[in-house]
């Protein structure tokens, strides 16, 4: 656990960057620190690793006070992720994720397994990736890289300021969620600091909105879209608080359930029955692993042929992890009245559609508005 | 020029000495130079040397600007009045380890200012101790624009040390200085172009090294 005790910052000039801020953090907790620029969030992250000198208050892991520790050790314990990622250009991508571990002087090959298995994570084929020096890579590449360096000797807490800042949007939409199902598995006790509300209430278990360098709200995004604690929560909130409610809400949370299927290799005359039987004019269709293959529409289906044959492919589905209002934007966009969902291995998981949707909104604000 | 070539072919042997004797003076005090240039540079461009660091290289510009000849006239004096040689090899090194100052001292200090802040960030906050950041960080990705300075700093003494056979140093200035005593044109087209000539292999060879030893991630292309 972090604990942020009446944490102060004032600079020699004066400035009261950070006043008397105490927070906690559980372990394996996702905590936003959020608020516009120069309200003291970067400042209040970086005193937790000690880049920044605490001026008075204190900051205990799991109990022990920060400054009692050797700075390099507790350094080398903390996760750290930067928005300009700095990722060192002289050194391999395989070099660059394995600082913390060459720091701590793990063995060689232990490095290199390290470093494998975190490329693999963070979804960059090892054998590709190793060898290769950061200015070969995209920046969502780069991006990637600096999330596996900073787990790199696997630390239980991850400090992150802006990582997915300096990225176009779709790389941005794409990096949150596969970070989100990273943290799934991993379960690290995470401060991440950005100034985008959206990001905030995607991302986050509890989120600290500072102003001034003060802690005005600290909250499940829930209760602070639903809950604000004052005029300028419910200000940076903003009016439109339903829409940003479509990012508090997965997609798993609401959607139905897959009514009936086919298998590809089914006769077509059984998905003409079925759809008769449901009064649908589609079904969607799976293979033998429960992959989802697409869709078979009602007309002629000759019980000789096999449904294979027929069905459209799968073109559009949407991840069960994903928020609600990505999967809202997918089905305008592609004018869909059904939206698929699968699990990370594609398998088909159930149906969205817009009474799915509306259903959860209303519920979300309703328990708690 | 037909007489400048028939001494060269007559002598070769002197003037492999002389060659020798050249790169010998601008080896030893390049490799002190750059010793000291890359010190004091790392030095200056540490936090709050700013002042320091303009002071420095304002002198070492300004070093430059002295009259090689005048140089040498005032080591002599230095030098006599501490009790030291004040002819040949010492007196030459000195003042071509002064003229080697500025490229090499203004590329080292110039390559680590502009190593990007984030960089050494992230390594501070990974727990990089400042050696290990000066180490693993600073100075490998330095390598190339020194390696230019140190390039620099060469050809400027191949060039500076022709002066250094005027206070007995030896070098390819010995035939330069004896065809303008003599009158002997040959003897100075002989010198000269040795020289030109030296320059151009070193440099190139400077160029090799200076590709082979920047590290793979920075090299371009």
């Amino acid at each position: 656990m972090i604990k942020l005790e009446n944490l102060t910052k004032t600079y020699p000039d004066g400035t009261e960057a950070v006043k008397d801020v105490s927070l906690e953090v559980e372990d394996g907790m996702f905590c936003v620190l959020l608020g516009p620029s120069g309200c003291g969030k970067t400042t209040t992250m970086k005193m937790i690793n000690r880049l920044i000198p605490i001026t008075s208050g204190k900051i205990y892991i799991d109990g022990v006070d920060v400054t009692t520790v050797n700075l390099n050790e507790l350094r080398r314990g903390i996760g750290y992720a930067i928005q300009e990622i700095g990722l060192f250009p002289h050194m391999t991508v395989a070099q660059n994720i394995s600082v913390v571990p060459w720091l701590r002087r793990w063995p060689k090959s232990k490095q290199r397994e390290r470093a494998e298995e975190l490329l693999q994570l963070v979804g960059l084929n090892p054998s590709e990736f190793m060898n290769k020096y950061p200015r070969e890579l995209s920046g969502g590449q780069r991006q990637r890289v600096g999330v596996a360096r900073a787990l790199g000797a696997d630390p239980p807490i991850l400090l992150m300021d802006e990582p997915f800042g300096a990225i176009d949007p779709i790389t941005r939409d794409r990096l949150q969620n596969e970070f989100l199902r990273i943290q799934e598995k991993i379960k690290k006790t995470i401060i991440f600091v950005t100034h985008d509300i959206y990001e905030a209430i995607k991302m986050a278990d509890k989120i600290a909105l500072m102003k001034d360098g003060e802690l005005i709200q600290y909250d499940s995004p829930k209760d602070l879209l639903y809950r604000p604690a004052d005029e300028f929560v419910a200000d940076f909130v903003g009016a439109d608080r339903a829409l940003k409610g479509l990012q508090l809400i997965r997609v798993k949370a609401v959607m139905g359930p897959v009514s009936s299927t086919v298998r590809r290799e089914d006769p077509a005359s059984l998905a003409g029955e079925k759809m008769k039987e449901e009064e649908l004019d589609q079904l969607p269709v799976i293979d033998g692993e429960g992959i989802f293959a697409g869709w078979i529409n009602k007309g002629d289906l000759p019980g000789d042929r096999a449904v294979g044959e027929f069905m459209t492919p799968a073109d559009t589905t949407v991840e069960i992890n994903t928020v609600l209002n990505e999967a809202l934007s997918l089905m305008l966009d592609k004018g869909l009245v059904r939206l698929p969902v699968v699990d990370m291995n594609n398998r088909l998981e159930g149906m969205l559609n817009f009474e799915d949707i509306r259903k959860g909104l209303s519920e979300a604000s309703g328990q708690s508005g | 020029m037909v007489e400048a070539w028939e001494f060269f072919i007559a002598h070769p042997a002197l003037f492999l000495d002389w060659t020798l004797e050249h790169l010998w003076i601008v080896f030893v005090s390049c490799s002190i130079a750059m010793i000291l240039g890359v010190m004091v540079g790392i030095y200056i461009s540490g936090k709050g040397r700013g002042r320091l660091a303009e002071i420095l290289l304002y002198l070492a510009d300004i070093m430059m600007t002295v009259p090689s000849l005048a140089l040498f006239g005032l080591l002599m004096l230095i030098l006599g009045s501490m009790g030291l040689t004040v002819y040949g090899f010492l007196p030459a090194v000195i003042a071509l380890i002064v003229y080697g100052q500025m490229p090499i001292l203004r590329n080292t200090y110039i390559a680590i200012q502009q190593i990007d802040p984030a960089l050494i960030e992230a390594g501070r906050g990974m727990g990089m101790t400042d050696r290990q950041i000066l180490f693993r960080i600073e100075l490998p990705i330095a390598v190339p624009l020194v390696m230019a300075g140190l390039r620099n700093a060469i050809i400027i003494l191949i060039g500076i040390a022709t002066i250094a056979a005027f206070i007995g140093a030896g070098g390819l200035g010995r035939p330069i200085f004896r065809g303008i005593t003599n009158g002997r044109f040959d003897f100075i087209i002989d010198g000269a172009i040795c020289v030109s000539l030296l320059a151009v292999i070193v440099d190139g060879l400077m160029h090799l090294a200076e590709r082979r030893l920047t590290p793979k991630g920075l090299r371009k292309a």
